[in-house]
Parts: structure tokens; C-alpha cells; sequence
């Protein structure tokens, strides 16, 4: 509850500001649609107006400024139409029973989500993996993490579209799987990174104890490792669910694709329809806030339960 | 008759290679720990004291000489479980409670599961921890923690404790406590106890046998056996036997260090 006032505190002034900004934004756009609808603006022509700046366009024309508020297709939507889509695409949809028709943002969320856990899911596994190796062995940390550091220095755009092309090529039907690959891709990094931190966290003292009890390499990493690197997993996995829905959202950009929310934000940008946008990309913000929300409840559950309050 | 000793030590040598050339953490070390006996080691840093004891413990491996843990090599006195080992820090694993912590070497030596409950509860009597077992680490002191470790070295059932300082970061007054608990608990168990440390009252209160090292290289200077009896009240550290002892020591470890000249 503490936290609870800086944090309002901290909306409320982006709210702010976003609404004192939209009027910069979308002055032009409102003072074209005024002329065109037969009122007189200065300067009266939308040539002029491109070489003038917008505060003196807003100077001169202040009793047009409340249009670009109200814009059907504005530059910068105000929080309230963005807040209005929001509610025409997922609770009003629900209302009318159709909350899986192709407008809903609620369908295309949860074709996001299917595919951001199905790549959180591969690529924590193969984060865990890749630490358990490089920790145990000299040959793979030698050759694996320089590769892993790598992989994370190819911008994931540019990666994408060839994922896909061929996923398609090995005959693979539909988008989830090289999707959850993408996600995969850009997930497995915080946790290998993360996983072999912890793995390695144990002092060298508690190493020698299980020594001096003749454990085996199973045991040790059971009964030390394993227990010891789990601060440090939950730590990656927050990020790494980020990661994984930046990663199914690139792989929903690529042309072709007509669902999820990569694909909403792409469409929206075709048709020209920057609502459609702006409420793909909060649905898609709300999703993450609420997957690390989820993380951060266990990962305090499970600490608590293990005598590690964080 | 005499009886085997439990640790025998022949001209042991310990180099350690480093960029500065060779260390000689341990240079013809011989010594002989009876069955029983409560030696202390003692000297200043970098006398091998704590490399001695992880020798004994199969954790350093000697580069020189010989030494038998119960007759055998410390790598298979290890794999027999002969040896409880306490370290300078407790180490409890937080993730554990006291009494999660105590079973560990139990559930990593394949002890049954009610086994395994009745020595936790009787090794933290043992060490005055009744009542801890659900608690986790960090809701006890520094003393009961380390008490709590000693549990877990004793748990096995092994005949040998080695003890690198394990009082060494605690106060004076609770190590006095802890002091007193430890000579309680070796009178009643009768196991070999060899203890490092830094405090020459502690060495000699606690001490059947005190062995004084001194560094560069790593040696033994002076091997006292205490005439101290079992039985010891605290203030038997105001006697003047007990003072004597003291002086030795001390005469002991001023006496290596003029060798560096």
C-alpha cells in the first residue's frame, strides 16, 4: 500500500503531460479539418501552415486547439480515446458476446500470450540448460557464452522474418511455433545469464562441506546449486517474459500475419487507424505488466517458503 | 599399551605454486593426534594451521610425507564419513531450517527418514538447541548458528571433529559460553577433536595437547600436552598452572617469528 502513492504519483503526471501534448501533436491535423469544413484559420492554407511552427499555429488559432482532442484520426490519441478503444475492443465486445471476433483485442491477446509463454516456457528451459552446462563443464563455457552474447547482438527484426521463412520452408503450418521460437530466442538470454550467476553463487566453503560428506556431483547440485539459484532465477525470469513478448510481438510484424498483437499494431499502421495502435500497444503493456506481476507474487511465495524473504 | 594414533602425520609438506614463486604452507610437519585427544593448533596467519587441518580433511592434497586419518588415507577416511568438519563460518544453508540443515549430511549419507529425525533431535540437544529445529538461520544469533553447525558435523556420528576457528568471529563472552558447551560435549562423546585457532586461552582452556606452528615455512614449533584435568571450570583459567601453560605458548610463538630475522 506504501508504494501505492509514488507510483499513482508517477501516473498522474504522464497522464498529464500526455494530455498537454496532444494539442502540439494534432494542431495540424485539427486546424485541416477546421478549414475544411469552411472555418477561417491562420495561415489559411495547409501549405503555409507546414512552415510554421506549431506554438505559433496554436497561438493564432486558439479557439480551434479543443478540435485536435476530439480527432477521429488523431496524431496523438488523448488517454481518454485510447482508454475508449480500449473498452470498445475487449469489454464491450464481452457485453455483446462476440469477445473472440477478429476486432477483439482480447482474441489477439491471448494468441500473443499462447505464444509469448509457449516461447518463455522453451526458452527458460534452454536457458537452465545452457547454465547447468556451462557451469559444469570447461569445454561449453568456453565455447557456449561467447555464442549466447552473440546470438543477443543480431537485432531480432532482422532475425525474424528468416525464422519464419524457414519455419515455413521445414513445412511447419501456421505462425505459433516460429513465433515461440522468436520469444524463445530473445527469453534464454537473462536466464542463462541469470542461471549461471546463481549456479555459482555458493561460497567455496559451502562446496567443501558437502565434500567433506563425500556427496556426489548430483547431490551437490540438488541440494546446493539448485536451492541457492533460485533468487537469482526469478530475478531473470521477470525479464525474461518481457523479452519473450517483445519477441512474439516482432515475430507477429512480419507481412502476412493477421493475428495477435504485433499484427494489430501493423494493421493499424497500414489502414492508418492510430487508435487501433495505441490500444494493441496497451494491451500489449497491461499483458506484461500483469505476467511480471504474476512472477514477482510467486517469486515472494516461494521465497517465504523457503525461509528466504527477499 | 599404546593404541594406534587416529591422525599420524610423516614429514608432511605443502607447496603451494603462485605467480610469486613457491609457498611452503606446510613444510616436514610430524605429528601424532591420539584417540580421544583435544589438540589445538595455534599461530599466526599463514602458519598452515588451517592448511594442516584441510589435510587431515582430504580438501588440500600434500606435496610431501605422509599422513593416515584412522589408518588410512585421508581420501578414504572422507569417503568412510570418519570426520565431522567445522568451518569459520557456520554456512547454514538459508533455504533450510535448523533442523533441515542438521539432517543434511544424514540425507546425503542415505540415513532412513525416522533415523534421520531422532539424531537431529539429539545432536541439537546436544549442542542446547532444543526447540530451533523449524527456525530458520537468520531468526538466530551468530552462536546459535555456529552451535547449529557443530550439530550438523556431529549428526553422523563421526569419531573425528576437525574445527578450523569456529569461534572465531564471535564475542568474547559468547565464545567463553560456546568454550565450556564444547569441552561438555568431547568429555561426554569421547571423540578426537583437533581445533585451529587464534586465542591462546582458548587454545590452552579447551586443549589436551596444543601444538604451536609458526609460518614461512609453515611448521611446528612446540608441542605442549596440557596438565590440565578433564574436569574444567572457566576459572581454571586463573590458576597458575593454567597461566604457566599460557607463557609457554606464548614463548612458543614469539620463538618462530624471530626466525624471519
Amino acid at each position: 500500500m506504501r508504494s501505492l502513492l509514488p507510483i499513482l504519483t508517477v501516473l498522474g503526471a504522464i497522464v498529464a503531460i500526455w494530455y498537454f501534448a496532444v494539442a502540439p501533436m494534432n494542431v495540424r491535423v485539427a486546424l485541416d479539418q477546421v478549414e475544411r469544413s469552411g472555418a477561417t484559420v491562420e495561415p489559411a492554407t495547409s501549405v503555409e501552415r507546414r512552415a510554421t511552427s506549431v506554438w505559433r499555429l496554436m497561438r493564432n488559432n486558439s479557439e480551434h486547439v479543443s478540435v485536435g482532442y476530439a480527432l477521429e484520426r488523431p496524431r496523438l490519441p488523448t488517454p481518454t480515446q485510447v482508454g475508449q478503444e480500449l473498452w470498445k475492443t475487449t469489454g464491450e465486445m464481452v457485453l455483446r458476446g462476440r469477445a473472440l471476433s477478429k476486432r477483439s483485442l482480447i482474441l489477439h491477446g491471448w494468441i500473443t500470450l499462447k505464444s509469448t509463454l509457449s516461447g518463455f516456457v522453451l526458452g527458460t528451459v534452454l536457458g537452465i540448460l545452457g547454465a547447468v552446462a556451462i557451469v559444469y563443464s570447461r569445454v561449453t563455457r568456453m565455447s557456449l557464452m561467447p555464442w549466447a552474447i552473440i546470438s543477443q547482438t543480431i537485432p531480432i527484426v532482422a532475425l525474424a522474418p528468416m525464422i519464419i521463412v524457414l519455419s515455413s520452408q521445414l513445412g511447419v503450418e501456421g505462425r505459433g511455433l516460429p513465433k515461440a521460437i522468436i520469444s524463445a530466442y530473445l527469453c534464454y538470454f537473462p536466464v542463462l545469464v541469470g542461471m549461471v550467476k546463481g549456479l555459482q553463487s555458493p561460497a567455496i566453503a559451502q562446496l567443501d562441506l558437502l565434500r567433506t560428506y563425500s556427496a556426489s556431483g548430483l547431490q551437490s547440485f540438488l541440494k546446493l546449486r539448485l536451492p541457492a539459484s533460485v533468487p537469482y532465477l526469478f530475478t531473470s525470469l521477470k525479464i525474461g517474459i518481457a523479452a519473450a513478448l517483445v519477441g512474439t510481438i516482432v515475430g507477429e510484424l512480419p507481412t502476412g500475419a493477421v493475428s495477435g498483437l504485433g499484427a494489430r499494431i501493423l494493421i493499424g499502421d497500414q489502414f492508418g487507424t492510430p487508435l487501433a495502435i495505441w490500444a494493441a500497444l496497451f494491451t500489449a503493456a497491461i499483458l506484461a505488466g500483469l505476467l511480471v506481476t504474476f512472477l514477482d507474487l510467486s517469486q515472494r511465495l516461494i521465497l517465504r517458503r523457503m525461509g528466504m524473504p527477499s | 599399551m599404546k593404541t594406534n594414533p587416529v591422525i599420524s602425520a610423516q614429514n608432511l609438506s605443502l607447496t603451494f605454486q603462485t605467480n610469486d614463486g613457491p609457498v611452503h604452507a606446510l613444510k616436514d610437519v610430524s605429528l601424532d593426534v591420539d584417540k580421544g585427544d583435544f589438540v589445538s593448533f595455534i599461530g599466526p596467519s599463514g602458519c598452515g594451521k588451517t592448511t594442516f587441518l584441510r589435510c587431515m580433511a582430504d580438501l588440500e592434497h600434500p606435496t610431501g610425507g605422509t599422513i593416515t586419518v584412522n589408518g588410512t588415507s585421508p581420501e578414504e577416511a572422507r569417503r568412510n564419513r570418519a570426520y565431522g568438519y567445522v568451518f569459520q563460518a557456520a554456512g547454514l544453508y538459508p533455504w533450510r531450517t535448523i533442523g533441515g540443515n542438521v539432517r543434511l549430511p544424514l540425507e546425503i549419507m542415505g540415513y532412513d527418514k525416522a533415523d534421520q529425525a531422532a539424531r537431529v533431535k539429539r545432536v541439537l540437544d546436544l549442542v542446547d538447541l532444543a526447540g530451533f529445529e523449524k527456525k530458520f538461520p537468520w531468526q538466530l544469533s551468530g552462536g546459535m548458528q555456529q552451535r547449529a553447525s557443530i550439530a550438523r558435523a556431529l549428526a553422523f556420528d563421526a569419531d573425528i571433529l576437525l574445527m578450523d576457528e569456529p569461534f572465531g568471529a564471535l564475542d568474547e563472552i559468547v565464545r567463553d559460553h560456546l568454550n565450556e558447551q564444547l569441552l561438555n560435549l568431547w568429555d561426554r562423546t569421547n571423540k578426537t577433536i583437533c581445533f585451529v585457532t587464534h586465542s591462546i586461552p582458548e587454545a590452552v582452556y579447551l586443549s589436551t595437547k596444543i601444538v604451536v606452528m609458526s609460518p614461512r615455512p609453515g611448521r611446528i614449533t612446540d608441542v605442549i600436552e596440557s596438565p590440565l584435568p578433564r574436569e574444567r571450570p572457566l576459572d581454571i583459567r586463573d590458576t597458575k598452572e593454567f597461566l604457566d601453560i599460557a607463557h609457554r605458548v606464548r614463548e612458543g610463538l614469539r620463538a618462530g617469528h624471530s626466525y624471519e630475522g
